[in-house]
């Protein structure tokens, strides 16, 4: 299964970024061959309509889970259509810990 | 004596349209009757025929008993029905329902998340797999 993190930047180091759609990257495991790449964010530069931007991106990277520190108001219904389920975390949070959290 | 009263039907979502209306009638024949679909009868009708669910499952998902589903699920049927050879319009409102929108909170790593595969009934953490959870009070909106 593939999951999907809204992260600060390119390392498996950095924080959980508090905003989903203009997120400058997203973090893509795969549970299954532990692979993990970046991807930078579409909607980072969207002018308008980042949410349903990144959403359709990260639908496309066939994630079954999405984690950020927070979601905007129009995301819920997105993702519910698409039977994506959103996990909200402290932004404290590293992109590592989620992947260990995981594995356990 | 009076009757039990209806347990709270679950629905995933309001239908797209509010109804529907027949087109093609005679010059001046205005719409004589108008049947009243109620939300949980969309459902069940959506759940069965739409998603392919089978009745059983379909109960499940709108957290009432089987033979409540399939009561529901009929009196759908017969409503479409009814409408499609009497040329009524129809109308897709009211009903006793709740929607699926809910937020769970893990009390172990305070992650926040929601359950989009309402046929699961055992809700885990995602992230850390606890049981120890509870049902966010908060409903819609940017959530934190």
């Amino acid at each position: 299964m593939k999951i999907a993190i809204s992260s600060q930047s390119n390392s498996i180091e950095s924080n959980v970024d508090p905003r989903f759609g203009r997120c400058p990257f997203f973090a893509i495991y795969d549970t299954e061959s532990s692979n993990l790449e970046f991807l930078v964010n579409p909607g980072k530069a969207a002018e308008g309509g980042a949410g349903p931007v990144a959403t359709s991106f990260v639908a496309n990277q066939k994630a079954e889970k999405v984690f950020s520190g927070a979601f905007g108001a129009k995301i819920k219904s997105l993702f519910d259509e698409l039977k994506i389920q959103m996990i909200v975390v402290p932004t404290e949070t590293t992109i590592k810990d989620i992947i260990e959290k995981l594995k356990k | 004596m009076i009757g039990r009263p209806i347990k709270t039907r679950k629905v995933a979502g309001t239908p797209k349209v509010a109804g529907f209306n027949p087109y093609g009638q005679s010059q001046g024949e205005v719409f004589k009757e108008t049947i009243f679909l109620l939300y949980e009868e969309y459902e069940a009708l959506r759940l069965c025929d739409y998603e392919d669910y089978n009745q059983t499952k379909a109960a499940e998902a709108m957290k009432v008993s089987r033979p409540t589903f399939t009561r529901i699920y009929m009196r759908a049927r017969h409503k479409i029905a009814k409408a499609f050879v009497e040329g009524h319009s129809i109308h897709i409102e009211g009903g006793k329902v709740s929607y699926d929108n809910a937020w769970y909170k893990c009390n172990e790593c305070s992650s926040i998340f929601n359950n989009p595969d309402s046929l699961n009934e055992s809700i885990r953490c995602p992230l850390c797999n606890s049981l120890n959870i509870d049902q966010c009070r908060n409903e819609g909106g940017t959530i934190k």
